[in-house]
C-alpha cells in the first residue's frame, strides 16, 4: 500500500516521464530495447508445435491436446497448449495474434467460429505459421489443413457394423435421432438407410424418434419405442445426448441385455451401461489420435514434406502413412469403436 | 454528514489546484502502475516491447475504451449500465442481418446506432421516468437485448463484409503500433474528458452521484442527466458493436457475451467509486490499459488463461480496496470529519 502515500507518488511520477521517453523510443524502435529478442520468426530450425482448443478445461480437447503432446515429443519439438477459458472467437484472436509475435513454427487449432479467426490467422500464415486445424473447421482459405475425424459414410457404416453384430443381422431396430431437422442426423440416417437394404435384408427399421437433444425427452421416447415395438432388438442413436439417456433407460429396466444398444456416444458418458451391461459397443472417433495426427500433420507441413496439395503424402508415426485429400483435408480414418476391453483407457 | 460532501464537489477549482490533483490523486497511482507494468513487462517478457504488442492492444481494448467512456460518467452518477455487451451483440447483428438485406454497410452502421440510442433510452426511461434502480432494469435489458440478438440470427454468423472496410478498421498509423481506429477514441475521450471535467454538466454529475437529493434541490436537472446518460451508453456501445463486427468479420448474437464485467472492471480498477461521486476519465483510460497490457504481457509469457484472470482479479480487488483501506488507516489519525474526503480524488 505505500505506493499511495505521496511521496513516493511524486517519485512514481517523475519516474513516468522517463519512462514516457523509453516507451515512445521502443514503441518507434524495436530494435533499441534491449533485452527483446527478435520480434517473431525465429526461423532457427526449432520446431515449435502450439494447440489452441476452443477452451481449456475441456476434457475432449484434454484428449487431443494428450495426443498433440505424445506426437511433439516423438518428433523432438516443443509442445504449448494455450486457450481461452471461455470457447469464444475474440478469446481465440488474442492467442493467434500472441502466438504470431512469439514465431511458433505452426498452430494447430479447433475454431470456435469459421471466419472471426481469418485475419488474425492470415497475419500468421504472413509470418510463416502453419495452421492445422482439427474438430472444427474455419473457411478454407484461412488454414493450411484440415484434419477431418470421420466421413458421414464411415458414421453411417460403423453404427450399422455395430448394430447387426449386436443383433445376429436380423430383427427390428429404430433409431434415437436428435431434432428433425438436424442436417447431420439426417444424412447419416439416409445413409444407414442404403446400406440396410442393400448389405442387411433381414434388419427391418420400424421407426426413428426425435429427442431433440435433450435427456428428458430422449429418455421418454426410449421408453415409448420400447412400448410401441414389443419385437424391438436394437436402437441405434447416433447423438451423444440420446445414447446416455437411452442407455440410462435400459439400464433400470427389464430390457437391459435384451434390446442392443449403439450409437455415438463419449466414454465418459457411456462406462457405466459398459460395465453394467447395458451395452456392448459404441463409437465416436478417438480424440488423442486426431491431435496425434494433427501435430505430425504440422510437422510435415513446417518441414515442406507436404503443401497441402491434394495427393501429398505424409508418415503420421504410429498411425500409418496419411494422404491429403481435395480441399486440404487429410481424413483420420474410420469411427473407433469404443467397448468393455478399451473403454477404460480414455477420459473425455 | 451528506451537506459536507456536496460541499467538497468543487464549484471552480483552480488550474493549480487541479494540477495538483492530477500528479498526487487516484488517477497517477493507476497511470503509475500501468506505466510500470510496461516498464518490466518490457524488460522481462521477450516479444512485449514492439509496436505489434501495442498494435494488438489497442484493438483487443478498444470495445472496452469506448464503453467505458460513458460508463465512467454513469458510475460516477451512481447508476449502472450492464446492457452493454448485450447491446453491443444486438448491435453487431444488425450490422449483419441489415447488410445481408443489401443494405450498405454505412446504412447498416448508421441504423444500428440509432437502435443504441433507442435501447439506451429505454434504459434510461425506466430509470428515470418509471423510477427503477438502474441495477435491476440493466440486467433486464442484458438478458432482453442479448435474446433479440440471437433471436434475429440464431446461431448462424453474418460474415462477408467488405475488405476495405475490415482493413480500414485493423490499419495503423504508418510506422507505428497505434490503430487508425484509436482516433475515433480519441475523439470520444476529449469529447467526454471535456463534458465531465470542465462544464457544469460534469459537475452535476459528480453532485448526482454523491447526493441526487441535493443535487436537485440546488436546482440540478439529474433525472434529464441520467436519461441522456444511459442514451450516450447505448450508442457507444452500438459502435463498439460495429468495430466488433469488422474487426472479426463475423455477425453473431453471442458477441461480447459478458464484456459488460470488463469494462465495469476497468472502470473500477481506474480509480471510480462504484457508490458513485468519485473518479476521473484519465485514470480509468489507464485502467483499461493497464488491465490489457497485463494480459498481453502474461499470455506472451506463457502464463496460462486461468491464472491470468487470477492476476486479473486479483488487481481488480487490490485497486478498489486498497485506497480504501490507506484512507481508513489514515482516518485514523486525523479528525473524523474529514475521513470522507481523504485518499479520494477530491
Amino acid at each position: 500500500m505505500t505506493w499511495f502515500s505521496r511521496r513516493s507518488l511524486r517519485t512514481a511520477t517523475a519516474a513516468t516521464a522517463l519512462v514516457l521517453a523509453l516507451a515512445a523510443c521502443t514503441s518507434g524502435s524495436p530494435d533499441d530495447s534491449g533485452t527483446s529478442d527478435a520480434a517473431g520468426g525465429d526461423d532457427g530450425g526449432d520446431l515449435s508445435i502450439t494447440f489452441l482448443p476452443k477452451n481449456l478445461g475441456n476434457p475432449y480437447f484434454d484428449t487431443s491436446s494428450k495426443g498433440g503432446a505424445a506426437a511433439v515429443e516423438e518428433l523432438g519439438g516443443t509442445f504449448k497448449e494455450v486457450g481461452p477459458t471461455e470457447p469464444t472467437a475474440d478469446g481465440q484472436v488474442s492467442f493467434i495474434n500472441t502466438l504470431t509475435q512469439q514465431g511458433v513454427s505452426a498452430i494447430v487449432l479447433s475454431a470456435n467460429d469459421t471466419s472471426a479467426l481469418c485475419s488474425s490467422l492470415d497475419s500468421a500464415r504472413e509470418a510463416d505459421i502453419k495452421i492445422v486445424t482439427f474438430d472444427s473447421d474455419v473457411d478454407a482459405e484461412c488454414r493450411d489443413l484440415f484434419i477431418n475425424q470421420a466421413t458421414a459414410e464411415g458414421i453411417a457404416k460403423v453404427q450399422i457394423d455395430l448394430i447387426a453384430e449386436q443383433i445376429g443381422d436380423a430383427g427390428q431396430i429404430a433409431i434415437l435421432s436428435a431434432t428433425a431437422n438436424a442436417t447431420n442426423q439426417n444424412a447419416w440416417i439416409e445413409m444407414m438407410k442404403e446400406d440396410l437394404a442393400a448389405n442387411h435384408p433381414n434388419i427391418e427399421l420400424v421407426d426413428t424418434v426425435y429427442g431433440d437433444d435433450d435427456d428428458q425427452t430422449s429418455f421418454d421416447k426410449t421408453a415409448a419405442l420400447l412400448q410401441s415395438y414389443p419385437e424391438l432388438k436394437g436402437i441405434i442413436s447416433p447423438t451423444t445426448v440420446g445414447i446416455a439417456a437411452a442407455a440410462r433407460y435400459l439400464s433400470t429396466s427389464t430390457f437391459k441385455g435384451k434390446v442392443a444398444l449403439t450409437g455415438l456416444g463419449t466414454p465418459n458418458d457411456m462406462r457405466d451401461y459398459v460395465e453394467d451391461g447395458t451395452v456392448t459397443a459404441f463409437a465416436l472417433w478417438n480424440p488423442e489420435d486426431l491431435g496425434y495426427l494433427a501435430a505430425y500433420a504440422a510437422a510435415a507441413m513446417v518441414d515442406g514434406t507436404i503443401t497441402g496439395a491434394e495427393g501429398d503424402t505424409f508418415e503420421a508415426g504410429k498411425l500409418g502413412d496419411y494422404t491429403v485429400d481435395a480441399d486440404a483435408t487429410v481424413l483420420l480414418g474410420d469411427p473407433y469403436v469404443f467397448d468393455a476391453d478399451n473403454i477404460g483407457d480414455f477420459d473425455f | 454528514m451528506t451537506v459536507d460532501q456536496v460541499r467538497t464537489v468543487p464549484a471552480a477549482p483552480t488550474t493549480q489546484a487541479r494540477l495538483r490533483k492530477l500528479l498526487l490523486g487516484r488517477d497517477a497511482a493507476i497511470i503509475g502502475l500501468f506505466l510500470v507494468v510496461v516498464l518490466v513487462a518490457s524488460f522481462s517478457v521477450d516479444n512485449f516491447s514492439t509496436s505489434t504488442t501495442w498494435y494488438f492492444l489497442f484493438l483487443d481494448v478498444f470495445p472496452i475504451l469506448l464503453i467505458a467512456l460513458p460508463m465512467t460518467l454513469i458510475i460516477i452518477a451512481a447508476q449502472i449500465d450492464l446492457s452493454v455487451a448485450s447491446m453491443l451483440g444486438l448491435s453487431s447483428v444488425l450490422v449483419g442481418a441489415l447488410y445481408e438485406q443489401g443494405w450498405s454497410l454505412g446504412a447498416a452502421a448508421l441504423a444500428a446506432l440509432v437502435v443504441g440510442a433507442l435501447g439506451g433510452a429505454l434504459n434510461g426511461f425506466l430509470v428515470t421516468v418509471v423510477g427503477l434502480p438502474s441495477l435491476a432494469v440493466t440486467i433486464g435489458t442484458l438478458a432482453l437485448f442479448r435474446g433479440l440478438a440471437v433471436g434475429i440470427l440464431g446461431t448462424r454468423a453474418v460474415t462477408g463484409f467488405p475488405s476495405g472496410a475490415q482493413d480500414l478498421v485493423s490499419a495503423r498509423f504508418a510506422g507505428t503500433g497505434i490503430p487508425v481506429v484509436m482516433a475515433v477514441f480519441v475523439v470520444a475521450a476529449l469529447g467526454f474528458g471535456v463534458v465531465l471535467h470542465a462544464t457544469a454538466t460534469g459537475r452535476l454529475v459528480y453532485a448526482a452521484g454523491l447526493n441526487a437529493e441535493a443535487a436537485r434541490f440546488a436546482g440540478g436537472r439529474v433525472n434529464r442527466l441520467t436519461f441522456w446518460l444511459f442514451v450516450a451508453s447505448g450508442v457507444m456501445s452500438a459502435l463498439a458493436g460495429v468495430y466488433w463486427t469488422l474487426r472479426y468479420g463475423s455477425a453473431r448474437g453471442d458477441n461480447a457475451v459478458g464484456l459488460e464485467l470488463s469494462v465495469v472492471a476497468a472502470v473500477l480498477v481506474g480509480g471510480v467509486s462504484i457508490f458513485g461521486g468519485r473518479g476521473a476519465l484519465p485514470g480509468v483510460i489507464a485502467g483499461v490499459l493497464l488491465i490489457g497490457a497485463l494480459r498481453s504481457a502474461l499470455r506472451l509469457a506463457d502464463v496460462s488463461s486461468d491464472v491470468i484472470n487470477v492476476v486479473t482479479g486479483v488487481l481488480l480487488i487490490a485497486t478498489v480496496v486498497g485506497p480504501g483501506l490507506v484512507a481508513r488507516a489514515r482516518g485514523a489519525t486525523r479528525r473524523p470529519g474529514t475521513r470522507s474526503s481523504v485518499g479520494a480524488v477530491d
